[in-house]
C-alpha cells in the first residue's frame, strides 16, 4: 500500500542551523499523525516543507504520487492539503463567515467582473459556497458568532475558526500546528473532538503538532517524535511512550546518583 | 372546545392547513420550515416507528434535546400511540437524568446528539428498562456500536415501511386517544425533595389553553419562539399544547448561544420567560446604554423615568399630564420603539413572565419601553398557568386573575388553592404526594398569597419560605432578593434572617457585567472567585444594596452582606433548574458562612466542593469578606 503522504530524506536548513534533517515519513490515507518533540526540534519547519512555505534542500515530498516539493504554497494548496498556524493566520477585522468564504476561495472559478454581478453564475457559485461554508459552521458548532468579526473573538474560537478556515478547503490533508496551544482545558477537550470528528465524518487525514501529551496520546493513531532534526522514533502512541529514546530527549538523561 | 387530544389537534390542523407552517428551525444559517403536512408525515412515521420497535399505550417515552421541531414530533407521536413523553431537562446531571428516566419507567429514550447519548450510554447500566436509544444528530456517533441505539432516521424509514403495510393504522392509533389519557410527565424540579413526576392529561392541557384564550387573543398566523427547556411546562404549554390547539407556528433557535439574535429576526407575537431572562435582558440594556455614546446615554436618562412613570400611572388608573404625554410620545420616538425593535419585540403582543416572581423594577422597566409584559402564575399541577394579568387591568406586584374556568382561593393560613379542569392526575407512583397536594378536589400550591381589594392576586413567596426575625418582624426573602437582582451586577442573591437580629445577604455578582465595568476602571482580577473579593467590587454591590434598602422597612433591611466565591448552580444542587433558590439546601451548606455574617470576624475561610459536569468533584478553599452595610463610609468619615 502505497502512502498519502510520502516524505523521503527531507533536509532543510536556516544557515548553519539544521532544522530537518533526513526525515523520511509515510503518512497512510486516513490516520492521525501526531509529530511530537522539544521546541526547535523543527516540527513547524517540517509542515513548511509539506505546505511548500519552504522548500526544502534535499529530498521529496509527494502527495497521492505528485511532487509538491518546488510548488508554490497556493498549487499544493490545490492539491488538497490545508493547514492552520501556530499564531492564527485569519482577517481579524473580517466576519467569521467571511474568512470562512476565503478558505473557499480555491475552489471558486468565476472572475472578477463575473463575480462582481449581483445576477447569473456569480451569485449561483457564491450559493454554492456559502453551503459548503455552513455546513462547516454547523459542524464546528460556530453559529452564533457567524458575523462576528474575528478580532472581537476570544482566542480559543480563533482557533476554531481558523479550523473552518482550513476545511472550507476540503482538503485531503489536513496540517494542524499546535491546534490546541493557548487554550483553556474546556477549548482544548472541545477541539480535540472536532479533530476526531472531522477525520471521523470526512476521512480527512491528519498531521498534527501538539505540546498536549495527553490529547496526542488520546487521539493519535500514530506518533512521530523529532529531536534537533531528527526523526528519532515512529509508532503507536503506547511504543513511542516507551521508547527510552523519547524519555531522554523529553526528560533528559537521568542524572548520576 | 370539543374534547380532543393533541394529535387528533394535529390531524385537523394538517387537514384544515396542511401547507401553512407549524415548525421552524434555523439551520444552515436559514429557517427552514416544517408545513402542518410535514408535521404530521413526521408524527406519524414515528409513531408507527415507535409501534415497531414494541412501544405500546402507556409506555413512556423519556425525551434529552434542546428545543427541535423533531422534539415535539416526538413528543405527539408518543401521545399518538397512547404512550406518555417524559421531557427532562437537557442540561441535568447524570444522577439526575438517571433517576428521572428510571423512576418514569422510560422504554425509550429520544436524545439530540452525541452528548446526549453519551450520558445515556454511561448510565447504561442503572438504565435497565430502556431498551432503545434514538439519536436526532448523527454527528461524530458513525463509529457506536451499541445495540441500543437508532437513528431518527432509521426509525422514521420503519414507521414509514409500517405505514405502507397498514395503511390506516395510524388513524386508528389517534382515534383511540382519549381526553383523560396522560399526555405527559413533566418531572418538577422542587425546590425540596427528589423530583417528582406531575401527570398531565390531554384534557387538563386542553383546558389550560382554553383559560387563556378566554382571556387573550391567539391566532393562527402568530408566531412564537420556543427557546425554554422543554421539560419545562412553561415551554410545553405553549410550544406544545398552546401551537397544536391554536394552529400557531413556533420557531426553534439556532443553538442556545443565538436565542436573542433569533428572537429579534422571529419578532414573536407572544413570548413567556422565566425572570432570570427579563433581568438579563434589563442588564444588558444598561450594560450597551453605559458603553453608548452620550448623546444616547442622555436621552436613555431623560426619557426612561418619564416613561417609567407613565407606565405606573397608567397602572394605577390615574391620569397622564399633559408634560408627561409628551415625554412619553417623544420618548417613543427615540427611545422606546427602537429598543423594543431591537430586543425583537416589534410586534408582541403579549410578553409574560412566568415560573417564579418578578421585581417590580424589571416588571416597570419593560411596561415602560412599551411591551405588554404580564405576569402569569400556575403550576406544572395545574397545566401550567392558571393566572394571568387581564390587558388594560395590569397591577404591580400582582400575578392578575385566575382564568374564568378556574376557582382560587385562599387556606386560612394563606396558600393557593385552585379548582378546575386543568387540576393533574397526580404524581407518578406517588400516591402519598398526590394525596397531600389535591385535597377534597383542591390543588393545593404551597404558595403564600393574598387577594388585593381589586380581587388581585398577589404572590408573598413560597409559603414555608415567608419567615420572621428574632424580634418578629416578617419579611419574605424571595421579595428583597428580587430587588437585588435587578442590579446588572447581581446575578443571584439568598437573603436569610430567619431567628435572627438582622437580615443578611449572600450576593452572586454578574461576572460578565461586573468584569466589564472592572476592565473599564483597570482593576486586573483572574477568576470569578477573585472579582468577587475585591475591596472595590464590594464597594460597587455597596451601592446596589443601599439602593434596595432605601425601599424597605426599616427592620428588614439589609444589614450585612457576603459575594460568594461561586454561583450558585443547579449541577451543585443550590438552585432548581429553572433557577430557584432551594433555600434549605443552601442554608445547610453555607451554614458557616451565613453564621459569619451574624458574628464579629470580617473574613470567613470557605471550603467548598464542586461537581463537574461529568460528576467528578473538587475542593476549593478561599476566604471572602464580610461587609457591613455603610462600613465604607463610616471608615471615609473617620
Amino acid at each position: 500500500m502505497s502512502a498519502l503522504v510520502e516524505i523521503r530524506d527531507v533536509s532543510k536548513a536556516f544557515g548553519g542551523v539544521q532544522a530537518v534533517s533526513r526525515v523520511s515519513l509515510d503518512v497512510q490515507e486516513g490516520e492521525i499523525l501526531s509529530i511530537i518533540g522539544p521546541n526547535g526540534a523543527g516540527k513547524t519547519t517540517l509542515l513548511n516543507c509539506i505546505s511548500s512555505v519552504f522548500h526544502p534542500e534535499k529530498g521529496t515530498i509527494r502527495l497521492d504520487g505528485h511532487e509538491l516539493t518546488r510548488l508554490s504554497p497556493p498549487r499544493v494548496a490545490a492539491l488538497g492539503v490545508a493547514r492552520t498556524f501556530q499564531n492564527i493566520a485569519l482577517f481579524r477585522g473580517m466576519t467569521v463567515v467571511d474568512n470562512l468564504m476565503l478558505g473557499r476561495h480555491i475552489h471558486m472559478k468565476n472572475g472578477v467582473l463575473r463575480s462582481m454581478l449581483y445576477w447569473g453564475p456569480g451569485r449561483r457559485e457564491e450559493v454554492a459556497h456559502r453551503r459548503v461554508v455552513e455546513d462547516i459552521i454547523d459542524f464546528l458548532e460556530i453559529e452564533a458568532i457567524r458575523k462576528r468579526p474575528v478580532g472581537s473573538l476570544p482566542y480559543g474560537l480563533q482557533k476554531r475558526v481558523e479550523l473552518g478556515r482550513a476545511l472550507a478547503l476540503h482538503p485531503k490533508v489536513l496540517l494542524l500546528d499546535e491546534p490546541m496551544g493557548g487554550t483553556n482545558h474546556e477549548e482544548k477537550e472541545d477541539m480535540a473532538r472536532f479533530v476526531l470528528d472531522v477525520n471521523d465524518e470526512w476521512g480527512t487525514t491528519i498531521i498534527l503538532i501538539e505540546h498536549d501529551m495527553g490529547v496526542v496520546m488520546d487521539i493519535s493513531r500514530r506518533v512521530v517524535v523529532l529531536d534537533l532534526g531528527e526523526k528519532i522514533a515512529e509508532g503507536t502512541p503506547a511504543e513511542v511512550k516507551a521508547n527510552p529514546q523519547v524519555v531522554k530527549a523529553y526528560l533528559g538523561t537521568k542524572a548520576s546518583a | 372546545m370539543p374534547a380532543m387530544t393533541l394529535p387528533q389537534f394535529l390531524l385537523k390542523n394538517a387537514r384544515e392547513h396542511p401547507g401553512a407552517p407549524a415548525l421552524r428551525e434555523k439551520e444552515k444559517g436559514i429557517w427552514q420550515e416544517w408545513s402542518w403536512a410535514d408535521y404530521l408525515a413526521h408524527v406519524r412515521a414515528i409513531a408507527l416507528g415507535l409501534v415497531s420497535l414494541g412501544f405500546r399505550r402507556d409506555d413512556k417515552l423519556a425525551l434529552l434535546s434542546d428545543n427541535r421541531p423533531q422534539v415535539y414530533a416526538a413528543m405527539v407521536a408518543a401521545q399518538a400511540v397512547g404512550g406518555v413523553p417524559v421531557p427532562v431537562y437537557q442540561d441535568s446531571i447524570a444522577r439526575e437524568i438517571q433517576y428521572v428516566i428510571d423512576h418514569a419507567d422510560a422504554k425509550v429514550v429520544f436524545t439530540e446528539d452525541q452528548e446526549q447519548v453519551d450520558k445515556i450510554l454511561d448510565l447504561k447500566g442503572s438504565l435497565k428498562k430502556v431498551e432503545r436509544v434514538i439519536y436526532e444528530d448523527p454527528k461524530g456517533l458513525r463509529h457506536y456500536r451499541d445495540p441500543l441505539l437508532m437513528s431518527l432516521e432509521e426509525l422514521e424509514e420503519r414507521g414509514r415501511k409500517l405505514d405502507a403495510e397498514r395503511p390506516g393504522l395510524f388513524e386508528e392509533l389517534v382515534g383511540a386517544t382519549r381526553p383523560e389519557d396522560v399526555a405527559l410527565i413533566c418531572y418538577t424540579s422542587g425546590t425540596t425533595g427528589v423530583p417528582k413526576g406531575a401527570m398531565i392529561s390531554h384534557a387538563n392541557l386542553v383546558s389550560a389553553i382554553e383559560g387563556i384564550l378566554q382571556i387573550e387573543h391567539y391566532d393562527r398566523t402568530d408566531q412564537m419562539l420556543a427557546y425554554l427547556p422543554p421539560a419545562w411546562i412553561g415551554d410545553t404549554f405553549w410550544s406544545l399544547a398552546g401551537s397544536l390547539i391554536v394552529g400557531c407556528t413556533v420557531n426553534c433557535p439556532e443553538r442556545p448561544e443565538t436565542v436573542l439574535e433569533n428572537l429579534r429576526e422571529i419578532g414573536p407575537h407572544f413570548l413567556v420567560a422565566p425572570p432570570r431572562i427579563w433581568e438579563n435582558l434589563v442588564s444588558a440594556v444598561q450594560v450597551k446604554m453605559a458603553d453608548a455614546s452620550w448623546v444616547k446615554r442622555y436621552l436613555y436618562r431623560w426619557l426612561m423615568p418619564a416613561g417609567e412613570e407613565a407606565a405606573r400611572r397608567t397602572m394605577e388608573k390615574r391620569p397622564l399630564s399633559l408634560r408627561l404625554r409628551l415625554l412619553r410620545a417623544l420618548g417613543e420616538f427615540l427611545v422606546f420603539a427602537p429598543l423594543r425593535d431591537h430586543l425583537g419585540f416589534g410586534r408582541t403582543r403579549y410578553a409574560y413572565s412566568g415560573g417564579a416572581p418578578l421585581g417590580p423594577e424589571v416588571f416597570l422597566f419593560f411596561r415602560a419601553i412599551g411591551i405588554n409584559l404580564k405576569q402569569v402564575y400556575g403550576q406544572t399541577e395545574a397545566g401550567g398557568v392558571s393566572c394571568v394579568q387581564h390587558d388594560g387591568d395590569i397591577k404591580l406586584g400582582t400575578v392578575g386573575k385566575p382564568f374564568p374556568n378556574t376557582e382560587v382561593r385562599l387556606t386560612e393560613t394563606g396558600e393557593v388553592i385552585s379548582r378546575s379542569p386543568c387540576v393533574f392526575v397526580g404524581y407518578y407512583k406517588n400516591p402519598e404526594a398526590t394525596a397531600a397536594t389535591i385535597r377534597d378536589g383542591w390543588l393545593h400550591s404551597g404558595d403564600a398569597a393574598l387577594f388585593d381589594q381589586d380581587g388581585h392576586l398577589v404572590v408573598i413567596d413560597r409559603a414555608k419560605d415567608v419567615t420572621a426575625l428574632a424580634n418578629g418582624t416578617k419579611f419574605a426573602p424571595q421579595y428583597i432578593e428580587n430587588k437585588l437582582k435587578f442590579s446588572a451586577y447581581v446575578k443571584e442573591a439568598v437573603v436569610v434572617g430567619q431567628d435572627r437580629p438582622y437580615v443578611g445577604a449572600m450576593i452572586n455578582i454578574d461576572m460578565e457585567n461586573v468584569g466589564k465595568w472592572a476592565e473599564r476602571r483597570q482593576i486586573a482580577y483572574t477568576t470569578y472567585t477573585d472579582l468577587a473579593q475585591k475591596r472595590e467590587v464590594y464597594d460597587l454591590i455597596a451601592q446596589e444594596v443601599e439602593r434596595v434598602n432605601r425601599d424597605l422597612p426599616e427592620g428588614t433591611r439589609i444589614h450585612k452582606y457576603v459575594l460568594l466565591h461561586k454561583e450558585l448552580d443547579p449541577d451543585d444542587e443550590e438552585v432548581t433548574r429553572t433557577r430557584k433558590v432551594r433555600r434549605g439546601f443552601v442554608a445547610k451548606k453555607y451554614a458557616d458562612i451565613i453564621d459569619a455574617l451574624y458574628s464579629k470576624a470580617p473574613v470567613v475561610g470557605v471550603t467548598s466542593l464542586i461537581t463537574y459536569q461529568d460528576g467528578r468533584q473538587a475542593t476549593v478553599r478561599t476566604e471572602l469578606a464580610i461587609r457591613q452595610v455603610g462600613e465604607a463610609r463610616e471608615l471615609a468619615a473617620v
